[in-house]
């Protein structure tokens, strides 16, 4: 059972704008849902290793370097942003 | 004759002789667009632009008796979940309505280099997320066969302009079976690859343990082609590998083909059951082995993967904040323009996947949810290993009945996902998978899967040929 409290505190969680409609709505479909995934409890996994990446790669890596770009590539990017002052991306303040 | 219907190979030949130019071809293929999305809303966007541009260099090259390689000239349709430089990515949510791809996604730099003509993106389940094609913010896809039936999710308007002849071929995504239940409910053949073997890069990613691009064709033949094209190394995605196991030609008396006994129980349309038993039969009476096998944790394949699902889902659809691209509603504060973003922006069912995977990494639940999907999977994938010991191939259904009607099940989630019962398995275990048509239930189509060992793709494309061929 997800209760409308719980639906909350995930929304907020996950940055989700929810109507008071939405939020019991949310709380009886995620319910069932979550009905549904315990199936899982009937299996014991105490022993088993859990799997990440089904082909076994690990840590892939390259070197941490910037690649120059064209004017034309980043006016691409600043194209799509909402908000632009002198070639960059204006964001509100976080404090 | 009708240049939209041809296949791939088709095509290329008609090309090369002469009989027709890639004008024409890509012609063809617009009218039957302009005549028909109407209707099937298969496509969200059309690129007639840049296709003529691109068919035209191809008739160029033919004019100039250069030689032509076997995708030149030949219309494609990409689900509008993977970038095309310059063209309009919407993954089907409001959230990304103008959002204009700024460059190729890797597969789509190999197609362009091999002559491919872009004539549109195709509807999906928004960020690929839906059994049905219902759940695309511009309006359901309806299946070709049948305009009350859903074509199937979530490469819905790839599947059904490939069986609508809107394109010569397309390209899909399959997360737990978003290429090959639709390939099945439209009657094509659909390949989901297996996990590391094509490139990501330039794919809106849904979950990235589990993506992966596939084409959808209408030969098993043009699946191959296209395969053999887009697969490889690629360093911008690092889960991308360039392992394959060596090919050789198989021949069918030695082929053993293993029949899961866990996918024909309660809750398979008999229908379905006995068109799917008719095609083994097949391979049966061409000389193949078949032998009952057993993958036990197949009844948990299904929650395990609507939780892992939704656990990657969550994390990576938390990048559209509204700050650097895509939909940016204003608020008091930052809190609240991210709240309000996210609420005009998300359908519904991104928004349970997003909650249901914040749900289970959350503090107190992820041992309980997510780190048990985890060794679930594990048990899972070594079903696979083991009966790969001692078969070549599983045969089995793709999905438990045939296109169902728009609007049946999308007031329940839960029957939703149970369209996945048979595709999720192989998506966890990152085997290949494709879906072929074996026949039809009055006017709906029914696929077989056919699934290998990790790095088998090109077998299982040959198993498949053969049914393919035996009327040949």
């Amino acid at each position: 059972m997800i209760t409308k409290k719980e639906v909350e505190h995930i929304s907020r969680l996950s940055r989700l704008g929810l109507s008071e409609k939405e939020k019991g709505k949310f709380s009886k479909e995620l319910s069932a849902i979550l009905e549904f995934v315990n199936k899982l409890n009937e299996i014991k996994v105490d022993k088993i290793e859990p799997t990440a990446q089904v082909t076994g790669l690990e840590n892939i890596s390259r070197k941490d370097v910037a690649k120059e770009r064209t004017k034309k590539e980043t006016d691409k990017l600043l194209n799509l942003a909402p908000d632009v002052e002198n070639r960059q991306v204006k964001v509100r303040a976080i404090l | 004759m009708e240049l939209n219907k041809l296949t791939i190979s088709q095509a290329h030949q008609g090309l090369k002789k002469k009989e027709f130019s890639s004008i024409e071809l890509t012609e063809s293929v617009l009218n039957r667009i302009k005549k028909r999305n109407q209707e099937i809303n298969a496509y969200l966007t059309v690129s007639e632009e840049l296709a003529l541009s691109q068919a035209k260099r191809t008739d160029n090259k033919i004019k100039n008796k250069e030689e032509i390689s076997v995708l030149e000239g030949i219309p494609l349709a990409v689900k509008d979940a993977i970038l095309v430089d310059g063209i309009r990515c919407t993954s089907a949510s409001k959230i990304l309505e103008n959002y204009i791809a700024p460059y190729d996604a890797t597969v789509i730099k190999k197609l362009r280099k091999a002559g491919s003509v872009f004539v549109g993106k195709t509807n999906l389940d928004e960020f690929t997320m839906g059994a049905s094609g219902e759940n695309s913010a511009f309006g359901p896809t309806k299946n070709p066969h049948d305009l009350k039936m859903v074509p199937g999710g979530s490469s819905s308007g790839s599947a059904a302009a490939v069986a609508d002849d809107q394109t010569i071929y397309a390209l899909g995504t399959d997360t737990g079976g978003s290429i090959r239940q639709p390939a099945s409910f439209c009657g094509i053949v659909g390949l989901k690859t297996t996990y590391g073997r094509v490139s990501r890069y330039g794919l809106i990613a849904h979950a990235s343990s589990l993506d992966q691009i596939g084409p959808i064709t209408k030969t098993v033949e043009d699946a191959r082609i296209i395969f053999d094209i887009i697969k490889g190394k690629d360093v911008k995605d690092s889960t991308n590998m360039d392992s394959q196991n060596e090919e050789s030609e198989i021949k069918i008396k030695n082929l053993k083909i293993g029949i899961p006994k866990e996918y024909f129980v309660e809750g398979i349309d008999p229908d379905v059951e006995k068109i799917v038993k008719e095609a083994i039969n097949e391979y049966e009476k061409m000389g193949a082995n078949i032998v009952e096998v057993s993958l036990p944790y197949t009844e948990y394949a299904l929650a395990c993967y609507y939780i892992i699902m939704p656990a990657e889902a969550s994390t990576n659809l938390a990048r559209y904040d509204g700050i650097r691209y895509g939909l940016s509603e204003k608020g008091e504060n930052l809190l609240e323009g991210y709240l309000k973003t996210k609420q005009k922006g998300f359908g519904d069912e991104v928004t349970r996947r997003i909650m249901m995977g914040t749900y289970v990494l959350s503090a107190g639940y992820y041992d309980a949810y997510y780190l048990k999907a985890q060794k679930v999977r594990t048990l899972i994938k070594q079903d696979f290993d083991n009966v790969f010991k001692k078969v070549d191939v599983l045969m089995g259904p793709v999905s438990p009945t045939p296109a169902f009607k728009i609007g049946e099940k999308i007031d329940d989630p839960v029957s939703m996902y149970l369209a996945d019962i048979y595709t999720v398995s192989a998506s966890l275990a990152g085997i290949p998978a494709i879906s072929i048509p074996i026949g039809k239930i009055d006017k709906l189509p029914v696929g077989l899967q056919i699934m290998g060992k990790q790095f088998d793709d090109e077998k299982i494309l040959q198993v498949a040929k053969f049914y393919e061929n035996r009327n040949l």
